[in-house]
Formats: structure tokens, sequence, C-alpha cells
């Protein structure tokens, strides 16, 4: 640089420029990322080469090759997947052995979840405020719906099975888990003695034994201190027992969201005269939640996938009914089928978890708009 | 309602703030050492002194930020003690201003102004933003109201706070060094609407090592040093004729960094 150039003063401000083209768009994505370099673009292309191989056979398996009819296993004649028994078997798939007659509740219950869900999940719901009364009703619609009563045939818990068990003991705990768990995390942080140990002695045993040990526990040894005649439910059971593992596990998430939270946010809500429980709704837990929703989200998949736990104590969700279909002589062999409509139902659901909270948070993020 | 109306004891010469031998420890350190304080109504007080002397802490005592371990605290008639009614009586009365604004990151300027009116005084929404954007347009802010404190520079982020503060309609305002976080060029700005504030009557204590500020609005300046009130006097006479050897050294190594 020379002396001239360094003492010149500009005599304007340069115009804002586009970026060059090479830089943006596809081409520009991809030279900067796939082919920056030479051993960059070996790579690029082995890893290419390699995700050829396994969807092009999987393609080929599930689909050119499959065989889709058929009454029993030897309907399926060619090398590809033999999808003949789902027409069959995709009732107690969804369903259980709730009877067949009865199902339309199971469908009706599960179209309802979505207004039920809606106007929590997004904004501009047209009438949230009337659906947030319905979802408050949802419930004991569900209940009602799926159990019987009020004029509806009773379907005994037992008859539940399938997806529709999942769904629901994964539902029910995830609803009930968030809130215990800010309970739980505000206990551990609370000055009373009494409630901070109460609630660091829940977390710690609940969180340090094995979800199975605690179904256990809860089928074979909570009836023996319960009256004779008092009889939980086994699927209330199953529900309290996951609430409560969930919700340790969700208070540590929560409670790590908490401490993320600056000192000066209390005292400023503080200093404003916001008693303890408007500054922790109003101001401490929104931004804590905040924080603390990809762990939460992670304690909900996590909590949803355990529901197939419930085999343990003989219940038979969507997995044990695989199970029990793997082994049926007329369908003898189809392991892999079958447990690959499993991953699908549970991949569909957690997934769609996973990009809401892709979604929440960049709804939420106030830093840029 | 203005303020004079809701401040009983404006005008009748009877202190405001009155604070009789007040000790305070952190754990085994004696922090403040035996304080008397007596705050007359519309008195603008600058608190300054070394870092570590306790000019925060005492100001925090003020709306019981920090408890005090002896001494009686009397706000506006009112006696700080452990009843939590009587706290929040206080902090009502009292507005803070941080060094660190602490705006509410997930609200919007005015849901910042607006929070504290509506939930604890009782306000109508449309009367609170009303209000709000009243004192919004005094800190020279308005066109914010709807963004986020993250997309304001810091200089608008601490007249935001000040605002904030200005919406409960406090009798007394408390500066905790307000522009001590600031990039020089956004320094003028706040102490802007500090002056501004200041003329309008409102009883402040400030603490802040902005000396041009004291000299122009404060009726008196204190000088704190290891947790006590080492000196105080009228801004001409601490300026220009300290009396104790700390408070020289303390304004040589003050102004000669300016």
């Amino acid at each position: 640089m020379t002396d001239q150039a360094f003492h010149r003063q500009q005599a304007e401000l340069l115009p804002q420029q586009p970026a060059p083209a090479t830089t943006v768009g596809i081409v520009g994505w991809a030279r900067t990322n796939l082919f920056s370099s030479w051993s960059n673009s070996v790579v690029t292309l082995i890893a290419i080469y390699i995700l050829w191989l396994v969807i092009s056979s999987f393609v080929q398996w599930a689909f050119i090759d499959a065989d889709v009819s058929g009454t029993d296993r030897f309907a399926c004649t060619s090398d590809g997947a033999c999808w003949a028994w789902i027409d069959q078997r995709i009732q107690q798939f969804l369903y259980g052995f709730y009877p067949a007659g009865e199902t339309w509740r199971i469908n009706i219950a599960f179209v309802l979840l979505f207004p039920a869900l809606a106007p929590w999940m997004f904004e501009n719901v047209p009438g949230a405020r009337y659906l947030r009364w319905f979802s408050i009703a949802y419930p004991v619609i569900a209940t009602i719906l799926l159990a019987g009563g009020l004029g509806l045939t009773v379907v005994t818990t037992d008859k539940f099975g399938g997806f529709m068990l999942n769904l629901t003991v994964g539902l029910a705990g995830i609803v009930l888990s968030l809130p215990f768990g800010i309970i739980l995390a505000l206990g551990r942080q609370s000055r009373l003695p009494v409630i901070r140990i109460l609630s660091i002695v829940f977390i710690e045993s609940v969180r340090g034994v094995p979800l199975i040990t605690l179904l256990f526990v809860s089928n074979i040894i909570l009836p023996i201190f319960l009256p004779p005649d008092v009889a939980l439910d086994s699927v209330v059971r199953v529900i309290v027992m996951v609430t409560a593992f969930a919700s340790a596990y969700m208070a540590e998430v929560i409670r790590g969201g908490l401490q993320a939270i600056p000192n000066g946010q209390y005292e400023a809500a503080q200093a404003m005269g916001l008693s303890y429980w408007k500054s922790m709704r109003l101001i401490i837990l929104p931004q804590a939640l905040k924080i603390s929703i990809p762990g939460v989200v992670n304690t909900f998949i996590g909590l949803f996938k355990d529901t197939t736990l419930v085999i343990i104590i003989g219940l038979f969700d969507i997995l044990g009914i695989a199970n029990a279909m793997v082994s049926n002589p007329d369908w003898l062999g189809l392991s892999s089928e079958t447990y690959v409509v499993v991953a699908l139902f549970f991949f569909i659901v957690c997934f769609s978890m996973s990009r809401y909270s892709v979604h929440l948070e960049r709804k939420l993020d106030t830093t840029k708009r | 309602m203005s303020i004079e109306e809701t401040n009983p004891s404006a005008d009748t010469g009877a202190p405001i703030i009155e604070i009789v031998g007040l000790n305070k420890w952190f754990g085994p350190f004696h922090v403040l050492r035996d304080i008397n304080l007596s705050v007359a109504p519309r008195e603008r007080i600058v608190i300054c002194g070394p870092s570590g002397s306790g000019k925060s802490t005492l100001i925090r005592c003020i709306n019981r930020l920090e408890d005090h371990q002896e001494g009686q605290i009397t706000v506006d008639g009112t006696a700080l003690t452990h009843d939590l009614k009587n706290i929040d009586a206080i902090r009502r009365e009292v507005g803070m201003v941080f060094q660190s604004f602490n705006l509410f990151p997930h609200l919007t300027v005015l849901e910042n102004c607006t929070l504290a009116p509506i939930w604890v005084r009782k306000t109508p929404k449309a009367e609170a933003e009303a209000f709000a954007m009243e004192l919004l347009e005094r800190v020279k802010i308005p066109e914010q109201a709807d963004k986020y404190p993250g997309q304001l520079s810091g200089g608008q982020q601490q007249r935001v706070a000040i605002a904030r503060s200005l919406c409960m309609r406090p009798n007394i305002m408390l500066f905790d060094e307000p522009t001590s976080a600031l990039d020089p060029e956004m320094i003028k700005e706040v102490l802007d609407v500090m002056v501004d504030l200041a003329e309008s009557g409102m009883t402040m204590l400030v603490v802040t090592h902005e000396m041009g500020f004291a000299s122009q609005v404060a009726d008196r300046v204190m000088f704190m040093d290891e947790g006590q009130i080492v000196e105080q006097n009228t801004p001409d006479e601490f300026f220009n004729n300290p009396q104790s050897d700390r408070s020289k050294l303390f304004l040589s190594q003050i102004l000669s960094s300016h």
C-alpha cells in the first residue's frame, strides 16, 4: 500500500455489492462444502457411492422385488420384501386386541388429538380461545372414548395394545411429565429445605433406577402395599411410572435451563415487585424453557420409545405384537419386514417431535428478526 | 396521577429514605459499616468510591435485593423488615436501573415496560401501554417499542430500562452504575435522560463515576470507602476541596483516567 493510498480520504462510502456468484446458490454451496479441495472431492465421491449402494439395494428389496399380496408366507415368491401380511395384520398393529367393531372410537380420539394440540403448538390457530377449553377437556373425552362409559361399551385396558397403546402411554406421559418436571426443578432450587430435600430424593431415586425396575415395582410390589380391593389399572400404573421416570429427567433438563438465566433477571423481577410465582411464570420459566427445548424434546422422544417396555408387565404394544407375529408359523421369517414397519411408526412420531422443536426454537429466537 | 400526588412526604421536609446504624456482612466480610443516611424528597445523591467500597450494596439494601443484619431502613414511611408485605410495598415505590440493563430478552420493549404495571399494579393493559409509550417518548425511543431488547444498542437498552422503571410511577429511583457497561459514545444519551429525570424532581440515588453528571445535577456527593461513608458534600466542595486523603486519591485517579 502506498503512502498516497493510505492517506486517501474516501469521498463517499462504498455502496453495497452482491457477493461473487461462485459463493452463492447451490453451485457455490457445493463448491465451498463438497469440492473445496482435492481430498474433499474424493471423500464426497466415495460418500455418494456408499449412499447409492445402500439406498439402491434397499429400494430394490423394499419396492422393486417386493410382493404385496397373498394370504400367507408362501404367497411371497420373489427375493424382495414380503408385504402381504400388512393387509391382514395392520389392524393388530394399530389397535392391539381392541374389539374390531369399536376401533372407530380410537380413530375419533386420534383425530380429535390434533385440534386439542393445535392451539398450544401453533400461533394464529383460528378459535384458539375455545380450542384451549377443548384441549383441557380432551383427556376426559379420550378416556371415555377409549375405555367406554356414557353409553359406549366398556373396553378394559387389557384389550389395549398395538401402536394405540404406545400413543396413549406416550402422550399421557409427555403431557404430565412437563409440569411435574417444572415443579421438581423449582423444588430442587427452593429455599425451603423440606421442599428441596423431597425434590432431590425423588429425582435421584427415580433417576437412579432403570424404568424396567419401576414397572416391575408397580406391577408386583405396589399391590402388596395397597388394600386388596384397590386394583390399580395396569395401563394407569404404567402411565404413572413412565411419568414419574420422565419427570425426574425433565426436572434436571429444566434445572439446566434455570441455571442459565442470569441473576440479573431475578433481580430485575424482584426490584419491580413481582412475587416469586409471578416472576417464575412471566420472566424466568419462559426463558429457561426456551433454552431447555432440545433437552425437553430429547426426554419426550426417549419417553415415547420407552413405552415399548410395557411388554415387561404383559401388555402388548406395537413391538410386542410384532414379536408375536414374527414367531407366527403363517408368516415365519418375516422379521425384517415387521421390524421395518415398527421402526417406521416410531420414526414418524419421533422425527415430527424433533422437527417441531426446531420450528419452536426458531419462532422463539428474539435475537434476529 | 402525577408523581407529586403519590408522594405523601413530598415537600413536608421529612426524609423519604432514612437509614440508621446499617451494618451488613457477606459471610465474615464486613461490607457496610455503621451507615447513617437521610435522603430528603427530590434530593439527588451521587455515590462514588473505589470498587468493593460497598456503594452498590448500599443501594441494593434499600429495595431489599440484599438483606442487612443490623440497623433500620425506612423508605417513605415503611420500615424494611422481613415482612414480605413491606418489602413489596417498598419495591413498588422504588425503581432500579442496573449496570447490565437486565431487560427481559423474551419480551418486546413495550411488554418489558407494561409487565410490572399490569401484574403488580393491576393497571388495565391499554392504560399501561399508553403510559409506557409516553415514557418511551420521553427517553426518545418510541419507534423501538415492538422490537426485542437483543436488537437494540446498549444505550437504547439502558434507556428502555429507565422507562421500564418509571412505568411503575416510583417516588425514588436507584441507579447502580448505569453507564459502566456502555460504549463511550452511548453514555451521553443515557446521562441526558437521567439529567431530564433529575430536573423533573425525582428523588435519585446514583452510583456512578460520571463526575460531570454529579456536578451538573447532584445536590450531594457521597464518597464511600471500605463500607463507610467517608465524606459527603455539595459537588462543588467535594471536587474542589476534598477533605480526606482517600477521596483526594480517588479523585486524582478518576480525573486522570478521563
